[in-house]
């Protein structure tokens, strides 16, 4: 790409017009190709929580190293006014022309109401869903397709569960975290069909108290393999290491913590999506509206296998994420029966990743335990 | 130099808080300094984000809307003598009722309905503290863990009514109650981004600041918070002015909730459990529990959220280095209170303890 044959000249121009831009109110920078631009980063909790926050700062690490691109970022903001004033200030303080709120609830009413106020201002909303003639074009809205992520989580559970009980920490019973359980847990079964899930919801996205007690309880009844989704799992994992049970990640890597314990991991590799909008800003293209991708798109990632991963392991979560790459595995494909029995997903008929009808997932597939 | 106590005591007032500021800002340089980082330039982003422009301004003064009437469920209960710390639980509970009333009946869509709606939330707001007061009056129960404990039940109610019966189905990653009409909610003053909610919240300070200190049940609640069973042998009824105090300051933290969502969040949702009625409680402390000073104290801390993302962004530090500036404010403002009556009593009555040895028996069995 033209941005890495950037010598230290061009940086340093860049860098002046940043300046200038910012003088001019930041209104100046959408017209010009590879305008070098201001970029801001809002993240609703910490950014070193091994979770949601952290996978997206690890790309914002990787935006600044971009030539012609200052990021400023902003965490801990809260989904009050507080991020609206946030988003304001990056804009009329920073001469910031893209944003990139991260959280959920940054959506509506926050990212609506300062969008509004300017038009000529992009923002691209973290999970939204942007729809076409309801929401203002200099908004949109991306998202990755991270159940890939966790049927891989699941086959390598699958493998290496002795208990063939696995167990799924979740914090609200959502559809995207529903979708996340299921697939898990499919991905288990597709491995040995006895397998069962059991899942406790802690009811919020952060609840350390609460996640260790679920990860305590769950073992306790023979559980010896964990994943999760809740904010930061890093409670999860170290309390699942120190039971001696096997952990498969979320959000970003959290192998660190529990070297010996974490199988692998569903990661979120924002930088593809990052990438794409900021180009987008950058070139005066149109904002892309509505952003979504999966393992093949590279808007998700497995983390590596740890150690103790049995080849067998890899070899199946291997060949299944080959099919995903090609385009070729469907996670969601009837027949499908939820945990009451109810076929949910008539025999003959496959979901595609994009369809839309997934995201108002409201079941729990046969084999998991617990109630949607 | 003959400065009459009263002078003296209004300087002190001043005074003590400014200097524990200063301090806290040179605490926080050097916390700055020991990280690498430019304290000087720390120091001009903390003034330039809180109060640096009409910006910065509105960023402050939004931020402390709600912080004043949640320091107010903290300082009305003080003044009678009790330390209610669930304000949050007073908040969100506000907010729901505020969002449940379109459930119940249509209210008109001007701005009589948005009225009932946020009577509904104080309402709300105060029956829940009123609760904690009561279980003080009749079974003993220690009011600062009651109100506590209560916040967490009712932000486990509030969950429930959000995520179940009154839960709208179209929101499906993030369960919210039906968004309330257009002709409800509460909008923004003439040509600013700050909304209708810091002028109830100045309002409200103020008439309660003036029902304390120039009236006579005013008086009475003071006078039951300095000391309840004295307050009782004089004939004051305690126990239900403890009561009603503890109504007032729960109905103000309802408010605050019911503005949140009338103007800010249209709909009740997890995004109102935001820590603002524990934020309150430290404004109330600064404030000491006086309802005027709850407002600058609320500015103030306003202040210093807008001053943290400015210097977030721009110094790259992390958000917790603010919590830092905050922990030093408080403590050494709660710290000056040891200084109270000190500041010009030191020259003076020196000579007077210096005339007065103590008596050598005394002396002998110290």
């Amino acid at each position: 790409m033209a941005r890495t044959e950037f010598n230290r000249r061009d940086v340093l121009k860049s860098a002046g017009a940043v300046g200038a831009t910012a003088a001019l109110g930041g209104l100046s920078g959408l017209a010009q190709a590879q305008a070098p631009i201001t970029v801001g980063f809002i993240y609703v909790g910490p950014r070193d929580d091994y979770g949601y926050n952290q996978a997206h700062a690890e790309a914002v690490a990787e935006v600044k190293k971009l030539p012609g691109i200052k990021a400023v970022e902003e965490e801990n903001v809260p989904e009050t006014t507080a991020v609206q004033k946030t988003m304001q200030g990056m804009i009329s303080q920073d001469g910031a022309t893209l944003l990139f709120p991260t959280s959920f609830g940054y959506f509506d009413p926050h990212m609506l109401a300062v969008a509004a106020k300017n038009p000529n201002v992009r923002f691209a909303h973290c999970g939204g869903m942007w729809t076409e003639g309801k929401h203002p074009k200099n908004t949109g809205s991306f998202f990755g397709y991270i159940d890939e992520g966790q049927y891989l989580n699941g086959v390598i559970a699958g493998h290496m569960s002795k208990s063939k009980k696995i167990g799924f920490i979740a914090a609200k019973p959502i559809p995207q975290v529903l979708r996340n359980i299921n697939a898990f847990t499919m991905g288990a079964r597709s491995v040995d069909p006895s397998i069962t899930t059991t899942v406790i919801f802690t009811g919020d996205w952060s609840m350390p108290v609460k996640e260790a007690e679920a990860t305590n309880s769950l073992a306790d009844q023979n559980v010896d393999v964990f994943t999760m989704h809740v904010d930061g799992p890093k409670v999860i994992v170290e309390t699942a290491a120190k039971r001696g049970k096997f952990v498969c990640g979320y959000h970003a890597s959290q192998a660190k913590l529990a070297p010996n314990a974490y199988l692998t991991g569903a990661e979120w590799n924002w930088i593809t999506a990052y990438k794409t909008i900021i180009d987008a800003a950058r070139t005066g293209k149109p904002h892309p509206n509505f952003v979504r991708g999966g393992l093949k798109e590279g808007f998700v990632k497995p983390s590596p296998y740890g150690g103790m991963v049995t080849a067998a392991a890899k070899k199946s979560a291997d060949d299944v994420k080959a099919a995903m790459v090609a385009g070729k595995f469907d996670i969601f494909k009837g027949p499908l029966k939820d945990n009451t029995g109810k076929v949910v997903i008539p025999a003959g008929k496959a979901f595609k990743q994009t369809d839309i009808e997934l995201e108002g997932m409201n079941y729990l597939v046969e084999g998991v335990i617990g109630k949607a | 130099m003959a400065l009459s106590t009263r002078t003296t005591d209004t300087i002190e007032a001043i005074a003590l808080p400014v200097m524990a500021m200063a301090g806290a800002l040179l605490l926080f340089g050097v916390f700055i300094w020991a990280g690498g980082k430019n304290p000087v330039e720390a120091w001009a982003l903390l003034f330039k984000g809180a109060f640096g422009d009409w910006f910065s301004w509105q960023n402050s003064l939004q931020r402390a809307a709600p912080l004043m009437l949640t320091a107010l469920c903290v300082a009305i209960p003080a003044r009678a003598g009790l330390v209610v710390i669930g304000g949050e639980g007073a908040l969100v509970l506000g907010g729901l009722a505020c969002a449940a009333v379109p459930y119940v009946f249509a209210p008109p869509e001007n701005s009589f309905g948005t009225a009932i709606l946020l009577l509904a939330a104080a309402l709300a707001g105060g029956v829940w503290i009123a609760v904690v007061g009561l279980l003080r009056q009749k079974r003993g129960v220690n009011e600062t863990i009651s109100s506590l404990l209560l916040a967490y039940t009712a932000i486990a109610l509030f969950k429930h009514f959000v995520e179940g019966p009154m839960r709208d189905p179209a929101s499906l990653n993030k369960p919210s109650t039906r968004t309330i009409a257009e002709g409800l909610r509460i909008g923004g003053i003439a040509g600013t981004d700050i909304h209708w909610g810091l002028v109830f919240g100045v309002v409200v300070c103020v008439v309660l600041g003036l029902w304390l200190f120039f009236t006579t049940s005013g008086f009475a609640t003071r006078i039951v918070g300095g000391n309840a069973r004295a307050a009782l042998l004089v004939g004051l009824p305690s126990p239900r002015i403890i009561v009603v105090s503890c109504a007032i300051g729960g109905a103000c933290a309802g408010l605050a909730g019911g503005i949140e969502v009338a103007a800010v969040h249209n709909n009740a949702n997890a995004s109102l459990i935001a820590g603002l009625g524990y934020t309150g409680i430290l404004v109330s402390f600064v404030a000491r529990h006086n309802p005027w000073a709850v407002v600058p104290v609320a500015v103030l801390f306003g202040g210093f959220g807008a001053a943290g993302s400015l210097l977030q962004r721009r110094m790259d530090v992390p958000d917790a280095s603010v919590m830092v500036l905050q922990g030093f404010a408080f403590l050494l403002i709660l710290a000056s209170e040891a200084l109270r009556g000190r500041l010009f009593a030191a020259r003076a009555p020196k000579v007077v303890v210096a005339a007065a040895p103590l008596p050598s028996v005394i002396k002998a069995n110290v």
